[in-house]
């Protein structure tokens, strides 16, 4: 190792510059650099698993593989992790069969386990069995000087839930696909919102929030549901807070935004990645301007496009390193002078790699 | 194709290597590219001829007893076949199967893990490996090239260099010339491809090269282009060796490791001591979790006649080869498949005939220098 770097210099660098040192480290190192006392934490964030049945015992195996390797790496990480998040859709169609076998799996983490609701978790028997497994689908805890919220942002209106569909299996296969003029716009709802409200009634506002969500608690494209229909009464509730981070998984690929006070990353799938919207160019996607879209997907290799991602708020807001199968790390970090997201190494248009356009 | 190799033979003047001027002698065997020269070290008959000398002298080691050419042997394909893994001074035995030089001037990287970027950066360091050549420091060198007249002439000669002007990048740079001059193509399978010549393969082989390139998914990393074929991506899959077998260890291990590189331990030494070490494969040098058990895509010419495979040997045949990956990357007495496992790995459901098919294409990868050496692989 050329270089440690202590707390000190870390801290004389600011943020980013001290996120992008940081990365030529390996992420295992970064914290065994610092040793001695201090509340610096990491989590590890993994999401979208998708885990599938075919018939009986066997799932599918690509899907499999992604969240066991993200589990396996997640546990090479030393120190520890704090704790690690399951950002939802665990399952594909919300079997119990599904989600015991996805909860087998990560039952092989060694740090907690925290869980975040999917759609795929929910259609089938809102959410009940999942509930069994995981407990509440809202709520918060604190850390080390951090407040964190846990959403169930996956609802939608109760006449589409309740009174559409002959079937359970039918609602959960609406819900299932992405480009289904039958689905339903997400929403966390009045209730929740009501919850968020006294909730965050009891946080000094100079407290970093960090918020997990399934969907994006921004509007960025309907037509495939990435998307929240009451995001921004979400979002008024949290502006009050000096530094307020959104994390949420459902996109599967890299997106980031700044909205006010309030920073959004998204996470990666382990099992497939979905393409930007902006690359499907019938209707009109709101992609956040920020966001450089990973330039990614060999086809061969079925893990490339999937992964996942290393967290922390040490600088009071979201640094996240995303580990990428078969393609490179990335990192996402909060720029102070700026005053928003950015991509340490690919942010300037000088600086990214033409996309693949021809196979 | 003219080219015809003897073993141990300077074959320089039949091959196509880059003269100062930038133009090339003679077109490159069939199959293969121009061989990429680095600027800074233009081949020359006299530096070739240096570099032959100096990769077959067991003067620089510990015990006197081992050269490059010790695991790279001419007459066994420039491997140590049949030997799992190489054994090096005093008989110590290393961790990994020794490569063939074979072609490896057109490697982007060089050793199993790819720790070496150029085969001049590669050569120094199994000199200084105490269970390759086991030498303290690379003086004992130096002062053999510098006090040996056979030697000093031809540095003189080669580099303008002499006395203490002599240094261990003139001697890299040799071997690495000596090296550019090892490449090999004009196999049956190139006069198929390349040439049309129908008779020049079986009809087995020929169906086996469906597979390869259909249900195998072999062509994916070992790479067949148009005009050529070096049968690899220069890339780096965690494909199911030996890494299957250490998974309870895989973190301590992991660990382990990343603390003993902080604190200055050499790569090149903690993975050839230690096979446990070892099988954490490309991670060693990157320390990418995404690393994990990967190994560098071995190019599949001559590979009949260098068995056994894989970076510990641990394969016996090309049979066992195409087994293992047609479970999905498991082997005989692997307990599980490896969570780190390449994406590109999955079950590929071939039957038996298909698997005999893919065997003989592959046995049709040798060139025709090599058709009589030692073959610890799939033919006695």
């Amino acid at each position: 190792m050329s270089k440690l770097i202590t707390r000190r210099s870390v801290m004389a660098a600011g943020a980013a510059g001290a996120v992008g040192t940081l990365t030529t480290l390996p992420i295992s190192m970064v914290r065994l650099a610092f040793g001695g006392t201090r509340d610096d934490f990491t989590f590890t964030y993994i999401s979208d698993a998708h885990i599938q049945q075919i018939k009986g015992s066997t799932f599918v195996r690509n899907w499999d593989q992604g969240l066991r390797r993200a589990v396996a790496e997640a546990n090479l990480v030393k120190p520890e992790s704090d704790f690690v998040i399951f950002g939802g859709d665990l399952a594909q169609l919300g079997k119990k069969d599904e989600l015991d076998h996805g909860a087998e799996i990560l039952s092989h983490l060694s740090p907690k386990l925290h869980t975040v609701m999917g759609e795929h978790d929910y259609y089938l028997d809102l959410g009940e069995y999942w509930s069994k497994l995981y407990g509440p689908q809202y709520y918060s805890f604190d850390h080390k000087g951090v407040h964190f919220v846990v959403l169930n942002s996956i609802l939608t209106t109760d006449e589409w839930t309740f009174h559409r569909w002959p079937s359970d299996e039918q609602r959960m296969q609406e819900m299932a696909g992405l480009d289904n003029p039958n689905g339903s716009p997400f929403m966390v709802g009045e209730k929740q919102r009501a919850w968020l409200k006294e909730d965050l009634s009891k946080i000094q506002h100079d407290t970093p929030i960090v918020v997990f969500s399934h969907s994006p608690l921004q509007k960025i494209y309907k037509g495939w549901n990435f998307w929240t229909d009451d995001a921004e009464e979400v979002q008024a509730l949290l502006q009050p807070f000096k530094s307020v981070n959104v994390i949420y998984g459902h996109v599967h690929q890299i997106q980031y935004n700044q909205i006010g006070n309030i920073s959004f990353n998204s996470v990666m799938a382990t099992a497939w990645p979905w393409p930007y919207p902006q690359s499907y160019a019938q209707v009109e996607s709101h992609l956040p301007v920020l966001t450089v879209p990973m330039n990614r997907g060999d086809p061969f290799f079925e893990r490339d496009a999937t992964g996942w991602q290393l967290i922390d708020v040490n600088s009071g807001r979201v640094a996240a390193r995303y580990q990428l199968w078969d393609n490179e790390p990335r990192t996402v970090a909060f720029d102070h002078k700026q005053g928003r997201p950015v991509d340490l190494a690919f942010q300037e248009p000088t600086h990214r790699r033409p996309a693949q356009n021809h196979y | 194709m003219a080219m015809r190799m003897r073993s141990g033979a300077l074959v320089f003047a039949l091959l196509g290597f880059t003269i100062g001027s930038g133009t090339r002698c003679q077109a490159e065997p069939l199959g293969l590219p121009p061989v990429p020269i680095p600027a800074d070290n233009p081949q020359t008959p006299e530096k070739i001829s240096l570099g032959d000398k100096l990769f077959h002298d067991s003067r620089f080691s510990g015990d006197g007893t081992i050269s490059c050419s010790t695991c790279h042997a001419n007459d066994k394909a420039f491997t140590d076949s049949p030997l799992k893994t190489s054994h090096g001074i005093g008989g110590h035995a290393g961790t990994r199967n020794a490569p063939t030089v074979i072609n490896a001037a057109y490697f982007h990287t060089l050793f199993w893990d790819g720790r070496a970027s150029s085969l001049e950066d590669q050569s120094q360091n199994p000199f200084l490996n105490p269970i390759e050549m086991g030498l303290p420091s690379h003086e004992p060198i130096l002062k053999i090239v510098r006090d040996d007249p056979a030697y000093s002439d031809a540095f003189k000669k080669v580099f303008g260099a002499s006395g203490a002007g002599i240094s261990m990048e003139h001697v890299k740079k040799a071997i690495a010339s000596y090296e550019r001059t090892l490449i090999s193509g004009d196999s049956p399978f190139d006069r198929w491809y390349f040439h049309h010549d129908s008779a020049a393969i079986s009809e087995p082989a020929k169906r086996g090269f469906d597979v390869f390139v259909g249900q195998g998914r072999c062509v994916s990393c070992h790479v067949i282009e148009q005009t050529q074929a070096l049968f690899t991506d220069n890339r780096f899959h965690n494909i199911g060796v030996g890494i299957n077998r250490i998974q309870p260890e895989t973190p301590r291990l992991a660990a382990e490791f990343l603390i003993a590189k902080a604190a200055g331990a050499s790569v090149d030494k903690s993975v050839l001591s230690d096979p446990k070490t070892s099988d954490l494969g490309r991670f060693a040098v990157t320390t990418h979790f995404d690393e994990i058990g990967a190994f560098k895509t071995s190019t599949l010419r001559n590979i009949a006649v260098t068995g056994p495979y894989m970076h510990d040997g641990s394969l016996k045949t090309l049979r066992d080869v195409v087994k293992h990956y047609n479970q999905g990357g498991k082997s005989e007495g692997d307990p599980s498949i490896n969570p780190y496992l390449s994406g590109g790995i999955r079950p590929l459901n071939l039957s038996d005939q298909q698997m005999d098919d893919l065997v003989a294409f592959m046995e049709t990868l040798t060139s025709p220098a090599y058709v009589n050496a030692s073959a610890g692989g799939s033919k006695p």
